[in-house]
């Protein structure tokens, strides 16, 4: 059974604004019956202040495709189409209390629905996923413009994400190669446009490789070793605070050391990291990455900020 | 209201008195049945009793034509490369589209890695198997034909004496997945021409993490597992013990119900069958109708989805599955269903309903009084139906 937030499950058991809208000025039909979900979506929009005032939708899907498609036009009324374009398949996802990642791609068909309507209303053809630029996974239907397009809203760094995100490469596998190409590419153009940490970019060398465990070898017949002195041990943890940096900031946030108070480490998370519900995995995975450097368990504390 | 578990395909409940035979096994009777004292005499005796309760229901000839193994998977897995390994001129499968992963899975890696050629036999739109174009596959080159007994999906039964005769015109051997068909349909294995067979306990009221592989005596066979003189050097490891005695209790109760699974089981999946169709418009049953196992109804309703189907049923306590591309983390819809070339408006919509011995009338009627909401709700949220036109009890494919 998937592990679908309260929120999402709500939004399937009761969805808002589901059905056909009579007179819809604007409509988007996005994806295909043969990959499993399809979702047309109905505004009507002012034609003098290009405010939306209502939206429904219909889906074909799973439950999840259902809740981001009803929780799209919750996020959209009101807005006017500027606005809403700016909104993100994120702000879907964040707006249902998040997505099992394998089904972030339902949030996806729903950014590319509004796109879809939008242009629809403007008078201008929409490009379906099968016309925009090389259709990349059979399968799904995900072609190189949407495969792109996921990658830099969301900063996609991994294969493994680019199937959440879009399903490319989730059925046979054939497409592989060509996604990693997409990838290496998008990833240099955001490096290159400051939008992305060159390391953190696609590398299929390295993703290559088997990757060794970051973890010191202990023996209990080992020598004992000399304790650290204090200033040793805040050097190294500085340092391995340092190298997760720029993984933080990749999401926006930002980390900084506070003090070293025997085994408790005091950190200070700032920027997206604050209240981010994936906060305690941060603090978890750089408890984890810490103790691993000074060979010893110790306790990672967020301080609030302003202390 | 009591909980509605209709995915025994799926695995099924334990039954109380296969859990109280293998208690003993784990509080007093612990040994080790390879031991020189008599903790492990005492469990070599289980394990022998346990082998000849399976030997009755798969009416083998021989005890000793029971190999144990940890799953069904492990006994196909052990099954296809034992035949390659022991016939170096032979370098081909004969399979079809429609196997379980265990089998499929190690084909597709064995064409990739070890330059295997597999043949895939199709199926026709109600999961029969192309005879013709299974003989044509089979060869001086076949070292293994392994098609399943049943489909898990479908429920539909494949006639295995008949394909196993034809494996052995070509001289190549013959396997059958029959994970789903143990214990629900009879079997007499010394009058067929079987030479190997995988089966599973949990799907027969057993315990997870316990199978079978039936060898006929004098099939050579090479273990998957190296290490000990177990299972008579066929699958080295410590016998599961519990397991095993969980196993035989269960093949001996299977053997007890086979009659009340033929015919009370059936009645109540036929009248769940009739009733949904009667209710519910645009939905057929998949695969063949007449040639199913007694247990199985796979119903497809067009133009909505599985997962929603399943969510929603989930809310009211009832429990299936279905071949939608959502439930399974593959994100890939059935290829049972797709090798049926069954439309994607309909495979995607596919639910499994599994019955089992332990499921009364009063399950039936719950389904049959939920479903129609629950598909009705579904629709009126799905762009593919159009709800000025009324459901029609001829779906648009049949």
């Amino acid at each position: 059974m998937w592990d679908y937030s309260d929120k999402v499950k709500e939004y399937f058991y009761n969805p808002k604004n589901a059905g056909v809208l009579e007179d819809a000025n604007a409509v988007g039909d996005v994806g295909a019956i043969a990959c499993g979900d399809a979702l047309r979506l109905m505004l009507k929009v002012d034609p003098e202040t290009e405010v939306i005032r209502e939206a429904k939708f219909q889906t074909f899907g799973c439950g999840s495709a259902i809740a981001s498609s009803s929780a799209l036009t919750e996020l959209i009324v009101g807005k006017t189409i500027t606005e809403a374009l700016e909104l993100t398949n994120q702000d879907i996802a964040d707006f249902l209390g998040g997505l099992p990642p394998e089904k972030m791609h339902c949030s996806v068909m729903g950014y590319e629905a509004l796109r879809a309507a939008i242009a629809n209303f403007k008078g201008d053809t929409w490009h379906d996923d099968h016309e925009e630029g090389a259709l990349l996974c059979k399968c799904f239907g995900a072609d190189e413009g949407m495969v792109e397009r996921a990658i830099r809203v969301n900063k996609l760094t991994t294969m493994e994400q680019v199937t959440q995100f879009t399903k490319a490469v989730g059925s046979c596998g054939t497409c592989v190669e060509s996604v990693e190409a997409v990838l290496v590419k998008v990833n240099a153009q955001m490096v290159e446009a400051g939008e992305l940490d060159a390391a953190l970019a696609f590398d299929p060398a390295r993703a290559a490789l088997p990757q060794r465990r970051d973890r010191v070898k202990s023996s209990p017949l080992a020598a004992p070793k000399k304790e650290m002195t204090l200033l040793q041990r805040i050097r190294l943890i500085e340092g391995a605070i340092e190298e997760l940096r720029p993984y933080l900031k990749a999401d926006g946030g930002d980390c900084e050391l506070v003090d070293v108070d025997g085994d408790r480490v005091l950190v200070r998370l700032s920027g997206a990291c604050v209240g981010c519900q994936a906060a305690t995995v941060t603090i978890g995975g750089i408890q984890e990455r810490l103790a691993a450097k000074i060979g010893r368990p110790l306790r990672v504390i967020p301080v609030p900020t302003g202390h | 209201m009591r909980p509605v578990y209709l995915d025994n395909n799926a695995t099924t409940r334990v039954d109380p008195r296969v859990v109280s035979a293998m208690t003993p096994f784990f509080t007093e009777q612990f040994g080790n049945a390879s031991s020189m004292h008599a903790f492990g005499s005492e469990v070599g005796a289980a394990l022998k009793r346990a082998r000849q309760q399976l030997q009755t229901l798969l009416g083998a000839e021989f005890d000793h034509e029971i190999v144990y193994t940890g799953s069904g998977t492990e006994a196909d897995n052990t099954v296809l490369l034992s035949a390659l390994e022991t016939q170096p001129g032979r370098d081909e499968i004969v399979t079809s589209t429609v196997e379980h992963p265990a089998v499929l899975a190690l084909c597709q890696w064995l064409q990739k890695n070890r330059g295997i050629k597999v043949h895939y036999t199709p199926v026709d739109s109600r999961g029969r198997l192309d005879i013709e174009a299974y003989r044509k596959a089979l060869g001086p080159k076949t070292a293994i034909a392994s098609i399943m007994w049943a489909n898990n999906e479908t429920g539909t039964i494949f006639p295995v004496e008949q394909l196993a005769d034809l494996a052995h015109d070509a001289g190549a051997l013959f396997h059958t997945d029959a994970v789903q068909a143990v214990g629900k349909v009879p079997m007499d294995l010394k009058t067929s021409e079987i030479d190997m067979l995988s089966l599973s306990g949990h799907k027969l009221h057993a315990p997870k993490g316990i199978g079978a592989l039936y060898v006929r005596r004098g099939v050579r066979l090479r273990p998957l597992l190296r290490g000990g003189h177990q299972e008579r050097g066929r699958r080295a490891s410590t016998e599961n013990v519990p397991g095993i005695v969980g196993l035989g209790v269960a093949a001996e109760l299977a053997l007890e119900h086979m009659h009340e699974e033929q015919t009370r089981v059936a009645a109540l999946r036929d009248r769940l069958e009739k009733g949904l169709l009667q209710r519910i418009g645009n939905a057929f049953v998949t695969g063949d109708a007449e040639n199913r196992l007694p247990n199985t109804s796979n119903i497809a309703f067009e133009f909505i989805e599985g997962e929603g189907i399943l969510l929603l049923l989930n809310k009211e306590g009832i429990a299936c599955s279905s071949g939608s591309a959502c439930t399974s983390g593959s994100l890939e819809p059935s290829h049972v269903l797709r090798a049926m070339k069954v439309p994607y408006t309909a495979a995607h919509g596919a639910i499994r309903f599994s019955l089992s011995r332990d499921n009364a009338d009063e399950d039936v009627d719950q389904v049959l009084a939920v479903m129609p909401e629950i598909v009705e709700k579904l629709r009126s949220l799905s762009p593919f139906w159009k709800s000025s036109e009324k459901a029609t009890f001829a779906p648009t494919y049949a």
